[in-house]
């Protein structure tokens, strides 16, 4: 048994005391604007907020289920884009905005999702990258609605009975934090749910998963469809947060990057996509004279993770046993019609 | 009509005909086995009853039901389940996530309920975790739940598979050459396991190759060969049978 290593200890001890280390890590999320943090730092932990929604969206597809998307910079345009023009030119608020993106934005996972139940690995992800350039040429086109080249300016910050969220208020920060506690829980919630099951074992054998019952079209277009809204949720923050947008924020390089987060924390983990984005957020700061290096950057780190460590720095199997739940709040009745275990 | 009733199924891939007007039937409660030599059609029949390939003539029927034509996932919602000659596990997967699985068409919860944590879906997933403990144990991985699927021994992931594929609540099981890879000890144990699934009045349909599982085990033996049925009958009328033991010449590693 491999697995039992020196991790096992320390995976051990964290899930322990997941709960005090839980309640500990909200505290400081929670009082990190009292630090005494500078604004351009408070900037960066936002940008790494959004990255982790980012990643957590595009983790449905490529971590839980096996489809790798080069092309979520699209859905994350579209999320942007449509919350920003609801509040600008039909002056909705954020959250009816916002809501409006979602449901957009899972229409275009449904409809991307579709052609490509067909086609795996290499040729799925082309259809996703070729998503992603439609959608940019459709924001550079479309003047009377996107302004075209020109971008949009001035979008509005979100405001809650009449009290308007900024930076300088940290009401921005802690609107990230809800949207990211609730995109967690979400993805927590799917992982631990039949749907988590059902992805997976598309990802590991998509036969056998049909024949576990499994409608292995209808569940990819789902994951399509949930990797979609978050990402689309993350889009509309976004658009409140930096105020003006043009087609060169939603470049292939986001959707890259976006990536690399999935891959270098842990496909199919929660922890990786925060390690990940923390990493690869911060990376680019700390090394400005790299700057027009980054890419390369990311190009080789997902090269040699790809290599070395393809299931990601925090991607391991977890050694720690299956929660299997008291008896008693089983109830009585036996699951399984006609399970050997009626015998 | 019996349980199972299979009319006249044919398949071709591009002029080679995998199965040709084959028919044949399984009583309930009773173990029935194909057998016949490598490139026979055996797995073929599997993928055609379990819906992966249309048969391009032919009915089939279960419980009265017809079925070709439908999709595999309605099949096993019908209470048909299958095991592979080439081990499909989910390998990533735990032992007892993999039978977890097996059990998604018997879970009704919507996702909404995990999200809320509702009674419902707290209800649901213990039933169903303590349902695959239970099922893991009466297979013999019970000391294997917490392993992953791939770090398990050859014999232990087809048991693994079988275990899955009871999990979905399927009546009939259709298990493709479950001993193959096993040694003698193994191969007895599954034929004892096969035999307490039979007593719990599971119906099972077999492809094997190993003889002492086949002729110790069946109620009725069909036997194909190039797509066909060649003979059919009780273990002992298949054992004395010239047709069938011209069939596996060459086939050194079968003894009838
Ligand atoms: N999808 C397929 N495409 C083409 N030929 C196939 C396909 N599936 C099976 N065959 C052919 O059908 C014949 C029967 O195969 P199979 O059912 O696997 O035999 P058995 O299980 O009895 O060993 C073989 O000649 C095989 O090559
Ligand atoms: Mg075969």
């Amino acid at each position: 048994m491999e697995h039992i290593t020196d991790k096992f200890n320390v995976e051990a001890l964290v899930y322990k005391y997941r709960y005090p280390l839980g309640a500990g890590f909200l505290l400081l999320l929670l009082a990190l604007p009292y630090l005494g943090l500078s604004q351009y730092v408070m900037r960066i932990i936002i940008m790494i907020g959004i990255y982790t929604m980012l990643a957590l969206g595009l983790n449905i597809l490529t971590g839980y289920t096996g489809l790798v998307s080069l092309g979520h910079s699209g859905f994350f345009a579209i999320g942007a884009y449509v919350t920003a023009i609801l509040m600008l030119k039909l002056q909705f608020n954020f959250i009816t905005s916002v809501l409006a993106a979602i449901l957009i934005t899972g229409i275009c996972g449904f409809l991307l999702g579709l052609p490509t139940l067909r086609l795996t690995g290499t040729y799925l992800s082309i259809v996703t990258l070729g998503f992603a350039e439609i959608v940019k040429m459709i924001i550079m086109n479309w003047e009377p609605v996107t302004n075209g080249t020109l971008g949009l300016r001035n979008i509005p910050r979100p405001t809650f009975l009449g009290f308007s969220l900024t930076l300088a208020n940290n009401g921005m920060y802690y609107l990230m934090l809800l949207l990211l506690l609730i995109i967690t829980a979400f993805c927590i919630t799917i992982q631990k749910s039949k749907l988590g099951r059902a992805l997976h074992a598309i990802k590991e054998n998509e036969l056998a998963a049909s024949m576990m019952g499994i409608y292995t079209a209808r569940y990819k277009i789902l994951a399509f469809i949930l990797s979609a809204v978050i990402t689309g949720l993350a889009g509309g923050y976004y658009a409140t947060l930096v105020s003006y947008i043009d087609h060169n924020s939603f470049t292939f390089d986001v959707s890259v990057l976006i990536l690399s987060i999935v891959i270098l924390g842990g496909m199919g983990t929660i922890r990786g996509m925060y390690f990940g984005a923390v990493i690869l957020i911060v990376f680019p700061e700390i090394a400005r004279p790299l700057m027009e290096w980054r890419f390369v950057v990311y190009g080789l780190v997902l090269i040699f993770m790809m290599r070395f460590r393809p299931q990601g720095i925090l991607g391991w199997r977890s050694a720690l046993p299956f929660q299997i739940p008291a008896e008693k709040e089983a109830g009585q009745k036996r699951s399984g019609k006609h399970g050997i275990s009626r015998g | 009509m019996a349980f199972l009733e299979v009319k006249n199924i044919s398949i071709q891939f591009g002029g080679l005909t995998a199965v040709g007007g084959l028919d044949f039937k399984v009583e309930e409660g009773q173990v029935v086995s194909i057998i016949g030599p490598n490139g026979a059609g055996k797995t073929t029949i599997f993928n055609i009853l379990t819906g992966i390939y249309q048969p391009q003539e032919g009915e089939i029927y279960f419980q009265g039901e017809r079925i070709d034509g439908i999709a595999p996932q309605k099949i096993v919602m019908a209470g048909i389940a299958r095991t592979f000659q080439n081990i499909r596990l989910f390998p990533d997967m735990r032992v007892i996530e993999n039978v977890l699985v097996g059990t998604h068409i018997q879970t009704k919860y919507k996702l909404l309920d995990g999200f809320l944590r509702t009674r419902r879906f707290r209800k649901e997933e213990s039933e169903k975790i303590q349902f695959a403990v239970k099922l893991l144990k009466e297979v013999g991985l019970s000391g294997r739940i917490n392993d992953y699927a791939d770090n398990l021994p050859y014999g232990e992931q087809r048991k693994l598979e079988i275990a899955r594929a009871i999990a979905t609540g399927a009546k009939l099981l259709l298990l493709d050459e479950p001993a193959a890879g096993m040694n003698p000890k193994e191969s007895e144990e599954l034929r004892q396991f096969i035999l307490q699934l039979k007593k719990q009045g599971y119906t099972i349909l077999l492809i094997e190759h190993d003889m002492n599982v086949v002729m110790n085990l069946s109620d009725y033996i069909y036997v194909v060969d190039y797509g066909k049925k060649i003979a059919e009958g009780l273990p002992q009328e298949i054992q004395g049978n010239k047709q069938v033991a011209a069939a596996y010449l060459g086939e050194s590693e079968v003894e009838l």
